[in-house]
C-alpha cells in the first residue's frame, strides 16, 4: 500500500484550528523541556516535538463521548484532546491543581471529563484497556469509539498481538493508531522486528490497515475521519500506521547516541508546523501577521499555565494514602 | 462473632452443594441481577470452565455474557479493566493463578495503579476469579500459591474464600465492591460437599473469621489449607488442646485484628499457609503479631508452610512438600510445649 497524497487545503478556520493545535503543543512542550532542566519538572519528561500532526489530526475526527488511550509521551494527545495547559502544567509540577492531582506526573495524565484514560508507561500496557473500553460500548449498544495510540516499540510486544486480535475477533470499535516514529527508545525498528511492514502485520488480523504520512496533518485527519466512520458504524478495529519522527531525544536523559544527526535533520525538513504554515500562506489564507497573533496567544497560554501551576497547592501529606481504594462507592 | 456476615435465619432449609455449585450459583445470580455483570475467560462457554463451575451458564445467558477468550491472558484480563472503565462489571475468570502470570502487567500495572494514578478519577470494579494451590500431581508449573504475592499490592483487594457460604456469598460483594478484587478459588475445595443455607447470599469482605474457638493456641489460615488445619485442631482436642482457627478470608486488605485479640487469648500461634516462607503472606502475618502482640506471646511463633522448592509431580513428593494435617498437630505441640 503507498501512503495517500495530500488533501486539499480545509477552509480557513478549520486549518487555523489545526495549525494553532500543532503550535500549542510544540510551544508548551518546549516550555516543558526549559522547566526540566529548571528542576520544575522532574521524573520522566517524553516530549512529542515533531510527531503533533498526529494527535491533532486524529483528535479532529473524535466526538466528546469516544475514549482516548495514550501512552507516557501524551502531552499533545491531552492538549489537543482538549485538556487544559494550566492541569497539565500543574499535573507535571506535581501539584494538586494537575489533571491527575500530581499523583502521576508527566507520563500519566488523567481526564474523565473528556474521557481520557493516560498516560499509560507500560509500552503495549494500554492495548488492551483500549479493547475493553470499546467492548464496554459495544455491550452497551454505544456507537463511541475508543482511539488507542502507541508507537511502533509495542508491536513487539505480546499485548498487541492479543489485542489486535481480541478486537477484531468481537469486531470491537477501537482505532489502533500506531505512532511509527522509527526508533523504540534507541532500537531502530529493523533491529527489533522480523517484518518490518506494520502494515502487513495488521491485516494479518482481518481489520482493515493501512499507512499515513504523519508529518501531513490534513492527511492524519483524514485517514482518522475514514477510520472512525467505519468503526462506528460497526465495522470493527482498524489500523493505522501513521508515519512519523520525534526530532528530540527519547527523554531528558537520552544522549541519543542511536541514531544520525543528518537523519534528523532530514526529518526536520518535513516538520509539519511549518508545512502547513507555508500552504495556508502560499494558498493566501494566512498572513505573517495572523501567525504572529497565534505565537502570541499561545506564548500567554503557556505562560499562564505555568503561572497557574506555580501557584498551585502541594496535596497535604496526610492525603498520601488516598484513592488506593475508591472514598465513594459509584453505585 | 459474625462470621458470615448476611442474615441467615434460624431455621433456614439447608440444601447440600459443593463448593463449585456454590460458586456457580453465586455467578448466577450476578448475572440474574446486574445487566452490567458478564463472566469472560478461556473455556468459560463451551467447555463449562476448566473447573466447571459456569458449566450450563452459557446455554442460560447466552455468547454474550459468557464470553469465551483467546489463550491471551494479558488482553482479555486488560479488557476487562476497561470494559470495568467503561461502566460494566466484568467477572473475568483466569484458569489458575499459574496463568495469571501471562496478565500481571494489567493486574498490576492497570488494574491496581489507575484509581491512584488519575488522582482518584477512574476507579476499577472489575472482579478476578481464579484457581490456585497445589494438591492434585499437577507439578511445578501448575500448582502454583502466590495469592499472597497479589496480597502485597496495593490497591487490589484480594479474597480467599475456603468455606461454601464464602463461595456462594463473596462474589456479589466483590461485585459491588468500586475496586478490583482478585478471588483465589483452591483447586482442592472445588469438590467439598456439605449444607448450605437455601437462601445464602451475600457475605461480608472485609473480615477474618473464627472457624472454631478455643483457649490454648492460634491456628492462622485461609483458602486450602482451612479443611486441613480444622481437622488439625481436632486431633489436637483429642490431645486435650483447644485450638482456635482463624480463617483470614480476605488477604489484602488484611484483617489483623482478631489474630492479635486470638493471640493474646492463646498466647501462641501457629500459622499455615500453601505459599513459601520467604517473603510471604505467613511472614507477613507472624509480624504483624510480632509487632502487636510481642508481649503476649508465650512461644515462638511457627509456620507451616509449602516446602521451597517447585512442586515435584510425584504423590509422596508432594504431599511431603504440602502442609499437611500432622505438620499443623505437630507444630502445634511444640508451641504449647515452650511453656505449656
Amino acid at each position: 500500500m503507498t501512503l495517500e497524497t495530500t488533501p486539499a487545503l480545509p477552509p480557513r478556520d478549520h486549518a487555523l484550528r489545526l495549525l494553532r493545535e500543532m503550535l500549542r503543543i510544540r510551544r508548551f512542550e518546549e516550555k516543558c523541556v526549559e522547566l526540566y532542566s529548571a528542576a520544575k519538572i522532574r521524573g520522566f519528561l517524553h516530549v512529542y516535538i515533531g510527531e503533533e500532526a498526529v494527535a491533532v489530526g486524529v483528535m479532529q475526527a473524535l466526538v466528546p463521548e469516544d475514549a482516548v488511550v495514550a501512552t507516557y509521551r501524551e502531552h499533545g494527545h491531552a492538549l489537543a484532546r482538549g485538556l487544559s495547559a494550566r492541569s497539565i502544567m500543574a499535573e507535571m509540577f506535581g501539584k494538586l491543581e494537575g489533571c491527575s492531582r500530581g499523583r502521576g506526573g508527566s507520563m500519566h495524565l488523567f481526564d474523565k471529563a473528556t474521557r481520557f484514560y493516560g498516560g499509560n508507561a507500560i509500552v503495549g500496557g494500554g492495548l488492551p484497556l483500549a479493547v475493553g473500553l470499546a467492548l464496554a460500548d459495544k455491550m452497551q449498544g454505544r456507537s463511541r469509539v475508543t482511539a488507542c495510540f502507541f508507537g511502533e516499540g509495542a508491536v513487539a510486544e505480546g499485548e498487541f498481538h492479543e489485542s489486535m486480535n481480541l478486537a477484531a475477533l468481537w469486531d470491537l470499535p477501537v482505532l489502533f493508531l500506531c505512532e511509527n516514529n522509527l526508533y523504540a527508545m534507541g532500537t531502530a525498528l529493523g533491529r527489533s522486528e522480523s517484518e518490518t511492514d506494520l502494515v502487513l502485520k495488521a491485516a494479518t488480523f482481518q481489520m482493515p490497515a493501512w499507512p499515513v504520512d504523519g508529518m501531513d496533518v490534513l492527511a492524519v485527519e483524514r485517514a482518522a475521519r475514514r477510520a472512525v466512520e467505519g468503526a462506528r458504524a460497526g465495522g470493527g478495529p482498524c489500523f493505522l500506521e501513521l508515519r512519523t519522527f520525534r526530532f528530540r531525544a527519547h527523554s531528558m536523559f537520552d544522549p541519543e547516541l542511536y541514531r544520525d544527526k543528518r537523519e534528523v535533520e532530514e526529518w526536520k525538513k518535513r516538520d509539519p508546523i511549518p508545512a502547513l504554515a507555508g500552504a495556508l500562506k502560499k494558498a493566501g489564507l494566512i498572513a505573517e501577521a495572523d501567525l504572529e497573533r497565534m505565537e502570541g496567544e499561545i506564548a500567554a497560554e503557556v505562560a499562564d499555565a505555568v503561572a497557574f501551576a506555580e501557584a498551585g497547592s502541594l496535596e497535604p501529606v496526610e492525603e498520601l494514602e488516598r484513592f488506593v481504594y475508591s472514598e465513594v462507592s459509584p453505585r | 462473632m459474625s462470621a458470615l456476615g448476611g442474615a441467615v435465619p434460624a431455621a433456614a432449609a439447608k440444601v447440600r452443594v459443593t463448593y463449585r455449585e456454590a460458586m456457580r450459583a453465586a455467578i448466577r445470580e450476578a448475572l440474574e441481577r446486574d445487566p452490567r455483570v458478564f463472566l469472560m475467560g478461556e473455556d468459560v462457554g463451551r467447555y463449562g470452565g476448566c473447573f466447571a463451575v459456569s458449566k450450563g451458564l452459557l446455554d442460560e445467558f447466552g455468547p454474550e455474557r459468557i464470553r469465551d477468550t483467546p489463550l491471551s491472558e494479558s488482553a482479555f484480563v486488560g479488557a476487562g479493566i476497561g470494559a470495568a472503565l467503561g461502566g460494566m462489571r466484568p467477572i473475568v475468570e483466569i484458569m489458575t493463578v499459574n496463568f495469571s502470570l501471562l496478565a500481571l502487567d494489567q493486574i498490576v500495572n492497570n488494574a491496581a495503579t489507575i484509581l491512584h494514578m488519575s488522582g482518584g478519577q477512574f476507579n476499577i470494579p472489575l472482579v478476578i476469579r481464579m484457581t490456585t494451590g497445589a494438591g492434585r500431581q499437577l507439578a511445578a508449573q501448575h500448582s502454583h500459591s502466590l495469592e499472597g504475592w497479589y496480597a502485597h499490592i496495593p490497591g487490589i483487594r484480594v479474597l480467599a474464600p475456603a468455606t461454601l457460604e464464602d463461595a456462594r456469598g463473596m462474589l456479589w460483594t466483590a461485585l459491588e465492591n468500586p475496586d478490583p478484587v482478585l478471588i483465589f478459588e483452591h483447586g482442592t475445595l472445588y469438590a467439598m460437599e456439605g449444607e448450605l443455607a437455601a437462601d445464602a447470599g451475600a457475605v461480608e469482605i472485609d473480615h477474618a473469621a473464627i472457624r472454631r474457638s478455643g483457649t490454648d493456641v492460634s491456628l492462622i489460615t485461609y483458602g486450602g489449607t482451612l479443611p486441613k488445619t480444622l481437622k488439625a485442631a481436632e486431633e489436637l482436642a483429642l490431645e486435650g488442646i483447644e485450638a482456635e482457627v482463624i480463617d483470614l478470608r480476605t488477604l489484602r486488605p488484611l484483617d489483623a485484628d482478631p489474630i492479635v485479640q486470638s493471640v493474646s487469648r492463646t498466647h501462641r500461634a501457629v500459622i499455615v499457609d500453601e505459599g513459601w516462607k520467604s517473603g510471604s503472606l505467613s511472614a507477613e502475618i507472624t509480624a504483624r503479631i510480632v509487632e502487636s502482640a510481642f508481649y503476649e506471646l508465650d512461644a515462638p511463633v511457627e509456620r507451616v508452610c509449602s516446602a521451597e522448592v517447585p512442586m515435584p509431580y510425584a504423590k509422596h513428593l508432594e504431599e511431603a512438600a504440602l502442609p499437611q494435617v500432622p505438620r499443623i498437630v505437630a507444630a502445634a505441640i511444640r508451641v504449647m510445649g515452650e511453656h505449656g
